[in-house]
């Protein structure tokens, strides 16, 4: 097909549940690409020489190659073109900012839309899990060396899933009591099906990963004691403590952490009660303080726990909203209604210790801060009340300090993360390493897994050496 | 993994019961103050529950607990032999240990178990030992044996008067602390049991000047400091008692905040027992009304 052929051909759309359908319940959003769909589209792909897509992925996934693969209906194939470089792909493909990455940089996108690279990679991974043709990838002979990763989440597994190929032992702990961290207990079952984390996990556990529940490092063994059994650590904790707003009310009853509401609904399968034992408060009127992805998720699960009115608060534009357009247009489609340019000041409660509402007072956009975004300014006497029964913080999360404050010698940032290397992940200790939310604070996924690659090169480097 | 190896009802109204668990790992690392969180099966919620004892030769954990929900009355009809599917510790900050010299310990209800753990360890430290422990009636009280094997002065009182002293352990620590005042010799009292208990035995201790530390009890989710429903107010600070915690100057919490905070689902947790006793009435576990129960 010509070049001038390729362009003509629209991007493909991915059918979805129907929003009012789906507002409502828990099933994934989108259903994926059919074989034909998925052909069509990766036949858009020009298949440049040096591909510019690459370069904007942090794991640098062979792009132009899988698409190939998929145009000839290579779907297995290009899976496995996947997975040499990509440990999750059937994850990436969902919850990656392709926009700002990947198709960011893609030639076709120059002039028209972009390839849907991300519904490529999606299409490819569900493809091969679904017609049971996942297999191992070839091996490199055992080296003796044990690695210690800490954490489950898109780092830890990556880096275990990287060293693992590499012929090192590789044991995961994870404090919770399921694998995958914030897949499992902080992106919605509606955009990323828990099966799908388990079978990722589940993958790497048939290379030989081995997956320790239910231990929390820094109160079992600390650190230091894992360095005494094992060769190497890798640290990828993420960003487990959530930042409250510090505003009178926060600890009035129906006011949750973002952290605390995602890991009720998704973790515990609060969302099922009764037939699980978690509870939630399923309020009728629920207001989310942020405008990041978090927000979303939090103010579209609200909707699905049968609010009637779901809000976003944020106290800038949507124009400065952190969180993915695709995701912000999914939940206004649903319902989710923003309030924009207003900052709660306060939370009021009624006599009982409930919340009743929350008093916000409007913003304005004045000059642009460090971020480069338009400061918020407060508007005098502008306060209004917006009435809710339930609140959920969504503003960001902190490092979480157990396993910082449980290993000597470990450098900090003066805001608690873990000081490494941007490009190996070396840690003021030798043999630590370290990666994702708890060194960069709270980011993507995709960047979480990029730091879990570059660690699991130096950490193989390390190995080697010693 | 998490082999309940011994079980004992304490007492059957309310049901009261001890449970060692085969944790060998978590047995070697817990000090006394410290906690664990468990959940029975998949459907499972995740409930903190304080360290009562440790076991370091055969690697067990010991629990008391009281059934005051679905959880914990699924927890009391697991046998022994039967595993927890998770056991997760130990967590918390421990108890922190030093010779204070003279310590008032006040146990209230199961309290008495995770007390017991701290008094041993506070021995260890060669501090002098006096424990009050009470309960609403005879039946409830246990480990006086051990209490008293443990501490240097023991005293006992039941609400009802079934036992011991009648009335509250906070007279005695009044009449206590009233005996003490001129030598001084008192410098921590130790609360731990049912909130509004650990309240009293704050106020109490307030006008004698005695630091006092109670162990809280809120509703936890992931206790790893992840998520924030365990949030307290001390001093005017948002602390996280998983983290923070669950230890805290008794002067300094606000108890009327978590007393609110204890009672956010209690129309859930009503809905679950209601659920959990049905199934438990038809014999099949379904639900049905067509068991052979009455």
């Amino acid at each position: 097909m010509s070049a001038d052929k390729k362009q003509k051909i629209p991007r493909q759309p991915m059918p979805e549940q129907e929003p009012k359908v789906r507002a409502r319940n828990f099933d994934e959003v989108p259903f994926g690409y059919s074989p034909e769909t998925a052909m069509l589209e990766a036949s858009r792909c020009l298949q440049c020489k040096k591909p510019k897509c690459v370069e904007g992925c942090p794991v640098n996934v062979k792009i132009p190659e899988f698409i190939g693969l998929i145009a000839e209906g290579d779907f297995v194939g290009a899976a496995r073109k996947l997975k040499e470089t990509n440990a999750l792909p059937a994850v990436c493909g969902r919850v990656c900012p392709q926009e700002t990455q990947c198709e960011a940089k893609c030639v076709v996108g120059k002039k028209g839309e972009p390839v849907a690279i991300g519904r490529l990679e999606r299409f490819a991974a569900d493809y091969e899990r679904d017609h049971d043709a996942v297999t191992k990838p070839a091996m490199a002979p055992s080296t003796g060396k044990k690695v210690a990763i800490v954490g489950s989440g898109p780092a830890g597994l990556t880096c275990a899933g990287d060293l693992i190929k590499l012929g090192h032992e590789v044991t995961v702990f994870e404090a919770l009591h399921k694998p995958g961290g914030v897949l499992v207990y902080g992106i919605p079952e509606f955009r990323l099906p828990k099966a799908i984390v388990q079978a990722e996990v589940d993958y790497l556990k048939s290379l030989g990963v081995k997956v320790e529940l239910d231990f929390v490092v820094g109160m079992l063994d600390t650190v230091d004691e894992l360095l005494a059994k094992y060769d190497a650590v890798f640290i990828g904790t993420g960003a487990g403590l959530p930042v409250f707003m510090n505003i009178p009310g926060e600890n009035l009853n129906g006011v949750y952490s973002a952290n605390e509401y995602l890991t009720r609904s998704n973790l515990m399968k609060a969302y099922l009660f009764p037939e699980y034992d978690t509870p939630i408060v399923k309020g009728k009127k629920v207001a989310v303080f942020g405008g990041g992805n978090v927000a979303m998720d939090a103010s579209r699960t609200a909707l699905r726990l049968g609010a009637e009115h779901s809000y976003i608060v944020y106290r800038r534009s949507e124009a400065e909203m952190p969180a993915r357009n695709e995701e912000i247009h999914h939940a206004v489609e649903e319902g989710v209604e923003l309030v924009l340019l207003a900052n709660p000041v306060r939370i009021v409660g009624n006599d009982e210790g409930w919340v009743s509402g929350v008093e916000c007072v409007r913003m304005e956009l004045g000059e642009p801060d460090e971020s480069g975004r338009r400061r918020p300014v407060p508007v005098e006497g502008s306060e209004f009340i917006l009435e809710v029964d339930t609140v959920v913080v969504a503003i960001g999360n902190g490092p979480n300090p157990l396993v910082p404050n449980t290993t000597p010698g470990l450098e900090l940032t003066r805001w608690g993360n873990i000081k490494a290397d941007e490009e190996t992940g070396q840690t003021s200790r030798e043999g630590v390493f370290a990666g994702g939310d708890i060194v960069t604070g709270a980011a993507t996924v995709i960047m979480a897994m990029g730091a879990g690659k570059k660690a699991a090169v130096a950490i193989h480097e390390y190995l080697q050496d010693k | 993994m998490n082999r309940i190896v011994a079980k004992e009802e304490f007492s059957r109204d309310p049901a009261v019961y001890m449970m060692q668990i085969e944790a060998p790992l978590i047995a070697k690392k817990a000090r006394g103050g410290q906690f664990i969180v468990l959940r029975i099966n998949e459907q499972g919620e995740r409930i903190p529950l304080t360290i009562a004892d440790t076991d370091l030769e055969k690697g067990l954990v010991t629990i008391v607990f009281q059934v005051v929900g679905k959880s914990t009355a699924a927890l009391g009809q697991l046998e022994v032999g039967e595993e927890i599917l998770d056991f997760i510790g130990p967590l918390g900050k421990p108890t922190h240990m030093d010779n204070y010299g003279t310590v008032l310990c006040v146990a209230g209800g199961i309290g008495i178990a995770p007390v017991h753990n701290i008094v041993r360890e506070l021995k260890k430290h060669g501090n002098k030992v006096i424990t009050i422990m009470g309960a609403r009636t005879k039946e409830l009280l246990f480990w006086e044996d051990k209490m008293r094997a443990l501490s240097d002065e023991v005293y006992v009182t039941t609400d009802d008067g079934s036992y011991g002293r009648h009335g509250l352990v906070t007279a005695v620590e009044q009449e206590l602390l009233e005996k003490d005042r001129d030598q001084g010799d008192i410098n921590l009292v130790i609360g731990i049991g049912p909130p509004i208990m650990m309240k009293f035995v704050a106020k109490t201790s307030e006008p004698f000047g005695v630091k006092t530390l109670v162990s809280l009890n809120p509703i936890m989710v992931d206790a790893t400091g992840m998520c924030g429903a365990c949030r307290v107010t001390v001093g005017g600070k948002t602390r996280f008692v998983c983290v923070d915690g669950p230890e805290f100057d008794g002067h300094q919490v606000d108890f009327d905040e978590l007393f609110t905070r204890q009672r956010i689902y209690p129309e859930q947790e009503k809905l679950s027992m209601e659920l959990f006793r049905q199934q438990q009435a038809c014999g099949c576990g379904c639900g049905c009304d067509q068991g052979e129960a009455s």
